[in-house]
């Protein structure tokens, strides 16, 4: 029984965590349902690590937890993937704010005096409020 | 202006206060009335303001982009101040601002034109691993665009009208992508792209580096930048922009690409 009483604890405190960081705002809504989800699906799953066990045979897979094994490792391939999906359309987004930016000094610093920035040190340090308060 | 063209010549450059007085003056000298942009890509030290005091226009990005970002940026600034033509050059003054008008002069048959080494011009030689990438590189591309190519990964461009729209919008910024994967993409699209023989200056700062097992790397990630290159598949928007001398192509050629 000692296997039940671990991943039931994993299961409820993973569950807790996930509604604390969705409490807390921490989260976006779209990755809030697919964590809820996933917490909903788990806990249970610590208490009764055999529910699966007639499910996986159906499926020609030897016990449930083999079936929870391939499913969580499946599941999270998919949640990596779209983690580097994000990445990239994140990436792509900053960088053209970083674009628009140098393109908005550019123009400032030839039509009306800008200042421009003795190296990037300065340009951090400028909006840093510690050093310039 | 050059024959009635404004002419920018965009400069990459991070930390490159020591080098850019040089090659600011040597452009101005041999190049009057063409304007320069040094795309200051988060430098540390006073590579903007040296710029600024050289008489260049100067673009500020706010962190390191890396080339291929500061390029992006540069035709995304050729575009909106509506430049003829855009150079790009580096600015450890390898290359040699005397060129630019050969380059400028070729842009008559073609959208890019790329300034080579080892073109016949010059003494620069490379060995080892790092030549046998330079060589696949050569022929893939080389077949890619239908034309003779024997520098893939020279930093010294030039770019008619709708080659600047078209690099504004679509400019890969990855390692190797503002090189190989651009010219796939212009050639892809339909962008005619030629060369001119150069011959590059040793760097008046920094060093290339020689070590085989980097130069091994950099064979793999040109091999994997050009696979990726071909199966990207190209967004509409971008293919839709028309380079300038499909108008010059044979007529049946014309109606055989559009069936």
């Amino acid at each position: 029984m000692h296997l039940t009483v671990i991943t039931s604890i994993t299961g409820v405190l993973v569950l807790v965590y996930i509604l604390e960081l969705l409490r807390r705002q921490q989260l976006r809504e779209k990755y809030a349902a697919i964590w809820l989800a996933i917490g909903v699906v788990v806990a249970p799953l610590g208490f009764f690590p055999t529910i699966l066990d007639s499910t996986a045979r159906k499926l020609g897979i030897a016990s449930g937890v083999s079936l929870v094994l391939f499913a969580g490792f499946v599941l999270l391939l998919l949640v990596s993937l779209h983690l580097s999906w994000e990445a990239s359309r994140l990436e792509a987004e900053t960088r053209t704010l970083a674009e628009d930016v140098a393109m908005m000094r550019a123009y400032l610093a030839e039509h009306h005096d800008y200042p421009i920035a003795r190296s990037n040190n300065d340009a951090a340090k400028a909006t840093d409020p510690g050093v310039t308060a | 202006m050059i024959d009635g063209k404004r002419v920018l010549i965009i400069l990459p450059a991070w930390n490159e206060a020591e080098g850019l007085p040089k090659i600011l003056r040597e452009i101005q000298q041999k190049l009057p009335g063409v304007d320069t942009l040094v795309v200051d890509d988060g430098s540390v030290d006073d590579t903007a303001a040296v710029a600024a005091a050289h008489g260049s226009k100067v673009a500020q990005l706010p962190y390191n982009l890396g080339v291929g970002g500061a390029m992006r940026f540069g035709y995304r600034y050729a575009h909106l101040h509506d430049y003829d033509i855009a150079l790009q050059c580096d600015a450890d003054g390898q290359h040699d601002p005397s060129y630019v008008p050969s380059l400028i002069a070729k842009l008559d048959e073609a959208d890019l034109v790329i300034g080579a080494r080892f073109a016949g011009e010059g003494e620069y030689r490379v060995r080892g691993p790092r030549s046998w990438a330079m060589k696949l590189l050569s022929v893939v591309l080389s077949r890619i665009a239908r034309t003779r190519l024997t520098d893939t990964t020279s930093g010294f461009k030039a770019c008619n009208k709708p080659m600047i729209e078209f690099f504004s919008q679509w400019y890969p910024v990855e390692y190797l992508g503002d090189t190989i994967e651009s010219m796939v993409g212009a050639a892809r699209c339909g962008f005619v792209i030629r060369q001119v023989p150069v011959a590059m200056r040793e760097r008046t700062t920094g060093t290339p580096s020689a070590s085989p097992i980097k130069a091994t790397i950099y064979l793999a990630r040109a091999g994997l930048v050009l696979l990726l290159a071909m199966i990207r598949r190209m967004p509409k928007h971008i293919k839709a922009i028309q380079p300038a001398t499909k108008k010059a192509a044979a007529p049946a050629r014309q109606f055989a690409g559009r069936s």
